[in-house]
Formats: structure tokens, C-alpha cells, sequence
């Protein structure tokens, strides 16, 4: 049976604030979710406290500050230091575009821990493109503000076909810019990337080439810098072990206040997520159906069910089950025993035909005006 | 990269040491990730405070816990450590 099943629940250890949708960037791969022009209403500052409040209680220790953009917020720093006084270990996870040097220098003060600043592509000519805003330069000079301010530095880039090719510029980029970290994030393909995932999955080929160069900088920086990576999972025989189990980890508040299992679960149908304003973080974590919906593996269809993998890959990912086959329950179409798994393939000629086509139909930006169309 | 006996040893800057009440255990926190440490592992990183190079880091841990015969299991955390960037050396 779905729903109430008992399961051993285990504390929120990381949590997701989406502070507001708002953002001046309109990457094509964003994972907000489509129609997020419908949801305007954004939590006050004083919601943001209690929610980081009653979570810390509970036991969140990673607090991700995210988007859209979360400098458009002006009560960044006081959310900033509101968190910090709890006692989480605070994550900006912004574009940087807009990041003064004052600004910097007032989150430092509010106890921000680390800022991870995205750039699009190695060169200013794609990189505007993808972002749909000119906005390379001024990255690269706030990323070495943030390293002037002594920030540990996160540099993500988002990986897709047409900047893929890039790689090795990439990482040379983020050894210039003094990176702690590197984020090679293979697109994955929720909200406006599934859009437009014929015009961004790449080819394998491609794939393996960026992979490879990618390897052999791992050695060459070890000790020096961390690469974090994410998983291409079209291109994986296994599906990703989702937000480490539904429910076990990651809670997600979304900025209208709407509590969410991981950050695309608002796409699923019938899950009625609940919303902050109307019930405590405990409530919601141990009692609501929305986080009880995957928890354990009572859910679980064939050939998940008898898997002896089960209990390593939560039979993947639950977006991705709904939004390739229709179906929530289903087996992750990613995975090799997946009954439907022919439709990843499908993904990848329909992405590699496309590829080819001389006459492709355009990206389609983030942004208000598209999201409104949906 | 490997542990200097002369020089001192530091937790990282870029990283945080915190008691996690609601784990009942220390843990290493760093950019979107977190290490769980245990009793051992964390009274090593507590004596990384820049004082301290890795003999004077035995003989007080000996000392705190009033026992011998910890040298070696000290030396191979710490350079544990020094592999994830959780010390320093100066």
C-alpha cells in the first residue's frame, strides 16, 4: 500500500530554500518548474526563520540558499544570519550575476559559509547565449571576489551538448578563477531541460570524450581541488540512488512555501504537497502524505520489487518514472531491468537526429514569458 | 602529500568542526557536504589548533586519555585528513 506504511523515518539532514523564482537569467536547463510564473507569492522573512528553525530542531545541518536567483531576496543577509546562528553550515548557490563586492562582504559578516557561483560555459560567447543575458564577464570578476574574501568556492557548470565540447577550457577556467570545488552537472532532465532535451542531451561520443578529459584532470588536481559530479544518468546502466531515498534526507521548500520530497516533485501528480504556512516541518516530514508517498519500498512495482539492487537505488528516480513513461510507480526507465528502458535509447537517437537537423527548432529560454505557456 | 613532523598542524579554514546534538556526534562540515566523525577522529581534529605539530599531538592526546600506543593510529588519520583538506600544515 502507498501512503502510511511503517517506515523507520530518519531526520532532514539537508535543506533546499528556493527563495524566490525571480531571476535575471533564463537558462534553458533550469530545474524550476515550468509553470513557475503561476506561483508568485513568495514566504516572508520571518517564514524563512521559523522554517530553519523547526528544521535545525530536527536536525538539518546543510542549508542550501537557492533560486532562481537568492540575491534577489533583500533579506538574504538576514536569513543568512539567522541560519548561521543555529548553527547550519550555510551554501549560496547563486549565478552571481549582481554580486557586489559590499554585498560580499555583508554576507561574510552575517556568517555565510561557502558560495557556489555558476558560469554557463568557457567562453563569453555561449555563455551569454545559454544565460540569455550578458553576464560572463561580470562571473568571473565576482568569482575572484569570492576567493578574494577567503569563501570556499564552488564553480558549477551545467554540461549539455553545446558547451560539453568545452571541458578542458572548463576546468582550465576553474583552476583561473581559484575554485575549491568544481560541479560538472550533467543536465538532468526536469522542468525546462525536459523541454528541451532534444536540443541538450549530448551524444554519447561527446559524452565519453568530456568524461575522459575530465578523469585525468581529477589526478592532476587531487589535493588541490574536488570535483563534484553529477551523474548523466541516460548514459548509466543503474538509475541515481534519487535524494538518497524519498524522505530519508533532503527536504525542499519551494518559495510560495510549498514543502517538497526533492525539488521537482511538484510535477507529480496527486502527491498534495504541503506548505509551511499551514503545518510545523515536523508535521510535514513525519506525517504528511506527500513525504510518506515513496518512503520504504512497499511502493515499489516489478521488477524494483524483487530487485536485490533496491535497497542501494531506491528503484531511481520517481520524476523521471513519471515524466519519460508516465508513470510514478514505474521502475526508473534509466535503469538496464527497466521494462521501459527503450525509451532512454529513443532519447538518445531523437537527441542525435536532432543533433544533425540543420533546422532545429530553437531552445526555449526560462523565463516569465515562456512560463506562461504552460 | 604527507604529514611534515616539524610543521604544525591546523583544522582547515575553508572547513567547520561541530558537535551535531540532534547525531550526538562531530562532524565535518564543508561546501554541500558533511563527514561524520567519531569519538577518535574528532578529539585528533579538536588538538589541530596550530600549536601542535604531530609529536606534541600524541603526547597530549596520551595524556587526555591515559593510555600509550596511539602514534600510529593518530599518524594515519592525520594523513587521512591532509588528503581531504580537513588539516593544514605551517
Amino acid at each position: 500500500m502507498v501512503g502510511f506504511n511503517k517506515v523507520k523515518i530518519t531526520p532532514p539532514r539537508w535543506l533546499l530554500a528556493e527563495l524566490t523564482y525571480a531571476c535575471p537569467l533564463q537558462c534553458p536547463y533550469c530545474s524550476n518548474p515550468i509553470d513557475y510564473a503561476q506561483h508568485k507569492q513568495e514566504l516572508t522573512t520571518d517564514d524563512w526563520k521559523r522554517v530553519l528553525t523547526q528544521a535545525r530542531k530536527m536536525g538539518a545541518v546543510q542549508l542550501g540558499l537557492s533560486g532562481g536567483e537568492p540575491l534577489v531576496r533583500q533579506d538574504l543577509e538576514e536569513i543568512v544570519q539567522h541560519a548561521r546562528q543555529l548553527g547550519y553550515y550555510t551554501n549560496l548557490i547563486t549565478s552571481g550575476y549582481g554580486l557586489t563586492e559590499a554585498r560580499i562582504l555583508a554576507l561574510k559578516t552575517a556568517g555565510l559559509d561557502h558560495i557556489q557561483i555558476s558560469i554557463q560555459a568557457s567562453s563569453e560567447e555561449l555563455s551569454d547565449y545559454i544565460a540569455g543575458t550578458k553576464s560572463f564577464a561580470e562571473k568571473k570578476r565576482v568569482a575572484h571576489l569570492i576567493k578574494k574574501h577567503g569563501y570556499p568556492m564552488v564553480l558549477c557548470v551545467v554540461l549539455h551538448r553545446e558547451n560539453i565540447a568545452q571541458m578542458a577550457d572548463i576546468l582550465n577556467m576553474a583552476v583561473e578563477l581559484g575554485a575549491d570545488y568544481v560541479e560538472l552537472a550533467n543536465t538532468q532532465y526536469y522542468g525546462w531541460a525536459n523541454l528541451n532535451r532534444d536540443l541538450l542531451l549530448p551524444t554519447r561520443d561527446q559524452f565519453e570524450t568530456a568524461e575522459a578529459i575530465a578523469q585525468e584532470f581529477k589526478l592532476q588536481v587531487a589535493g588541490k581541488m574536488k570535483i563534484y559530479y553529477v551523474v548523466p544518468d541516460f548514459y548509466e546502466d543503474r538509475p541515481k540512488a534519487c535524494m538518497n531515498g524519498w524522505g530519508t534526507t533532503f527536504l525542499t521548500v519551494a518559495p510560495d512555501g510549498m514543502a517538497l520530497p526533492c525539488h521537482s516533485a511538484r510535477e507529480l501528480p496527486n502527491l498534495d504537497c504541503p506548505n509551511v504556512q499551514d503545518f510545523s516541518v515536523e508535521e510535514i516530514w513525519h506525517e504528511s502524505k506527500a513525504f510518506n508517498f515513496f518512503r520504504g519500498d512497499d511502493w515499489m512495482q516489478e521488477p524494483c520489487r524483487s530487485c536485490d539492487e533496491k535497497s542501494k537505488d531506491f528503484g531511481g528516480c520517481r520524476c523521471q518514472a513519471y515524466l519519460l513513461q508516465g508513470d510514478m510507480y514505474a521502475t526508473d526507465p534509466v535503469c538496464s531491468k527497466s521494462p521501459k528502458h527503450d525509451l532512454i535509447e529513443t532519447a538518445i537517437t531523437d537527441a542525435n537526429t536532432a543533433a544533425k537537423n540543420v533546422t532545429e527548432k530553437p531552445l526555449i529560454f526560462r523565463n516569465s514569458k515562456n512560463s506562461r505557456n504552460y | 602529500m604527507t604529514i611534515n613532523p616539524e610543521n604544525k598542524l591546523q583544522f582547515s579554514s575553508t572547513h567547520r568542526l561541530q558537535w551535531e546534538e540532534a547525531q550526538q556526534k562531530d562532524v565535518i562540515l564543508y561546501p554541500e557536504g558533511m563527514v561524520e566523525l567519531n569519538q577518535s577522529s574528532a578529539e585528533i581534529l579538536k588538538l589541530c589548533d596550530g600549536t601542535r605539530n604531530v609529536a606534541e599531538l600524541v603526547i597530549d592526546l596520551e595524556q587526555k586519555f591515559q593510555t600509550s600506543g596511539l602514534e600510529q593510529d593518530i599518524r594515519n588519520f592525520l594523513e587521512i585528513a591532509l588528503q581531504n583538506g580537513w588539516i593544514q600544515q605551517s
